[in-house]
């Protein structure tokens, strides 16, 4: 996922305050968090000098419409159902010890993820501990992924 | 949803596979890789019944086989990876009967580490002992993220066992010896990470040992001195260590003296076991019932009148071809026009062709008969050994009308 900076590079940088944020910036920084959309910035959508910015951020945020609660996304065409997640994944270890945790296949359902179809999905990620009061930044799954499928933004 | 089954998408025979069945077909399969899950989806192209090009009765093609294979007087019986193990050893059994060569995917694959094992030269443990206990695991020319992509996460780096219950995060490490910056080399990380140059297998091998002896590790295309002893160090602190051997170390030796030494020193030093990855599921059982059979893993031919087993190099598939010296050949579940040399497989294209396999192949185009058979471990059961030589049995998962492989085998073997 792009930076602060490269969404802001991208942005009319006239802080016209029309969205109602005043700066730029601040519009990039709540584009990121989600707060607000590409097209609440007029003069990008109206203005043609802009279009070609506006089509580039526009792409950059439809490629994360189907992304979880907890900002986490898998690439299905990446994906090669390796597993290394599911065994890897610190909450699936702890609900699931013997079945998940050991290697095997899922035993229960209170797992974040589980391979189906030769491609990882993602499930209960309520559970996971980026999500919730005491969030941490855990990468078990990122960091263990051969194709680089797992993304969270 | 409660019965597992075994993926036959290469010879890791994960047994932990579920299945949702619809309409006699493989609908959705859970806990499988992409590989497993394209094989047991059934092939894309299914390959016909034909006797020379025209679509024909199996009976027909059954004994038009029968018939190409007595009339032969030097056939080939190749294949076999994709088979189980009964039809193995009806394999074995017509190859007998005709006096024909028998060689399978080993003879220019894992075939020498196997036939090491076998002949108790090297020690071997099996994959169950690699999550309960290994604590040092070297992917030595290989690369199980692509090639058995469940190899990490199921057996040797990401599980919890009885004696490693922090698995990968603290009990384990994972080393990549090869000579490109592989997915597994990703994974297992810069720090242990040893790229060599093509060919420099044998020389780091006897570097290793000569930091495992103390002395100072010397190569030829000067590698760092001080990650050798480092690295020595970590292998002699293991509990438990494996090498798990990948076709990128078989070709780059040509003996394997130096395998034999470095095993010999790390078992004087510490606790060091070894595993080939083999590709095809059930390539090893081939190996197995051969050497049990004959006393050799592959490249045999058998001497019509006497029986008797001749080996050696000569009787691969690939000098046997090479020479011409065959007249006829049975391929089963293999496509050898696809994967050998042109050069050494364009003569199987002139000699009367026989191919037994689930899937259209490019050598079944090329074939006088084509016999369709069940899809091993899907639609057809029986027996194979994994990598580690572990026995494992598959059962039949959806019906089908086609014979297995070991049907049709038996059917021509009593036809001649």
């Amino acid at each position: 996922m792009a930076s602060v900076m490269e969404i802001y590079q991208l942005l009319p940088k006239t802080n016209c305050k029309e969205c109602g944020k005043s700066t730029c910036m601040a519009f990039a920084v709540d584009l990121l968090a989600r707060k607000v959309k590409v097209d609440d910035c007029t003069p990008l959508v109206n203005d043609a000098k802009h279009k070609a910015n506006y089509e580039t951020l526009s792409e950059m945020f439809a490629s994360v419409k189907n992304v979880t609660e907890t900002g986490l996304i898998v690439h299905d065409e990446k994906c090669i159902g390796c597993g290394n997640c599911v065994v890897a994944c610190p909450v699936n270890v702890a609900n699931d010890p013997l079945g998940a945790g050991s290697g095997k296949a899922p035993t229960s359902d209170k797992v974040i993820f589980k391979v189906e179809d030769g491609v990882v999905k993602a499930r209960n990620v309520q559970e996971c501990r980026r999500f919730g009061e005491n969030k941490i930044l855990c990468v078990a799954c990122i960091d263990t992924c051969p194709t680089k499928a797992i993304e969270f933004v | 949803m409660s019965e597992y089954y075994v993926c036959t998408g290469c010879a890791l025979l994960c047994d932990d596979i579920e299945v949702d069945i619809e309409g006699n077909k493989v609908a959705t399969v859970h806990a499988a890789c992409r590989k497993g899950v394209a094989r047991m989806k059934g092939c894309s192209d299914p390959m016909e019944c034909t006797v020379d090009g025209e679509k024909a009765e199996v009976d027909t093609a059954i004994s038009k086989a029968a018939e190409i294979l007595s009339d032969a007087k030097n056939p080939l019986i190749f294949g076999h990876g994709n088979s189980s193990s009964e039809a193995q050893k009806r394999s074995i059994a017509l190859a007998k009967k005709t006096g024909a060569y028998i060689d399978d995917t080993s003879s220019f694959c894992q075939g020498p580490i196997v036939e090491a094992i076998l002949q108790d030269k090297i020690k071997t443990c099996t994959l169950d002992d690699v999550r309960h206990k290994a604590d040092v695991i070297i992917f030595w020319g290989a690369d199980p993220s692509n090639s058995h992509p469940r190899h990490l996460s199921r057996y040797s780096y990401f599980p919890r066992g009885k004696e490693r219950q922090r698995g990968w995060e603290e009990d384990r490490t994972a080393i990549t010896i090869d000579v490109r910056k592989s997915d597994t080399a990703v994974i297992s990380g810069d720090n242990r990470f040893y790229q060599i140059p093509m060919g420099g297998d044998a020389e780091f091998m006897d570097a290793l040992v000569s930091a495992l002896s103390g002395k100072v590790p010397k190569t030829s295309y000067g590698f760092d001195v001080k990650r050798i002893l480092e690295l020595s160090g970590v292998l002699k602190k293991a509990k438990f260590g494996v090498i798990c051997v990948g076709l990128g170390l078989v070709y780059s030796l040509e003996e394997l003296e130096p395998l034999f030494k470095l095993m010999n020193k790390l078992n004087e030093v510490s606790d060091f076991n070894l595993i080939p990855m083999v590709g095809q599921y059930n390539m090893r059982g081939f190996n197995h019932d051969l050497f049990e059979e004959t006393g050799y893993i592959n490249r045999v031919k058998f001497n019509p009148e006497t029986g008797e087993a001749e080996h050696g190099a000569e009787q691969s598939v690939v000098e046997a071809l090479r020479n011409r010296s065959v007249d006829a050949a049975l391929i089963i579940g293999s496509d050898p026009l696809s994967s050998l040399p042109l050069s050494v497989s364009r003569y199987l294209a002139e000699i009367p062709l026989i191919t037994i396999d689930p899937c259209q192949n490019l050598t079944a185009t090329r074939s006088t008969v084509t016999i369709p058979c069940a899809l091993g471990g899907v639609e057809a059961g029986g027996t194979a050994i994994r990598m580690d030589g572990v026995e494992i049995e598959m059962k039949k998962i959806v019906d089908t009308d086609k014979l297995s492989d070991e049907e049709i085998l038996t059917r021509i073997t009593e036809a001649i």
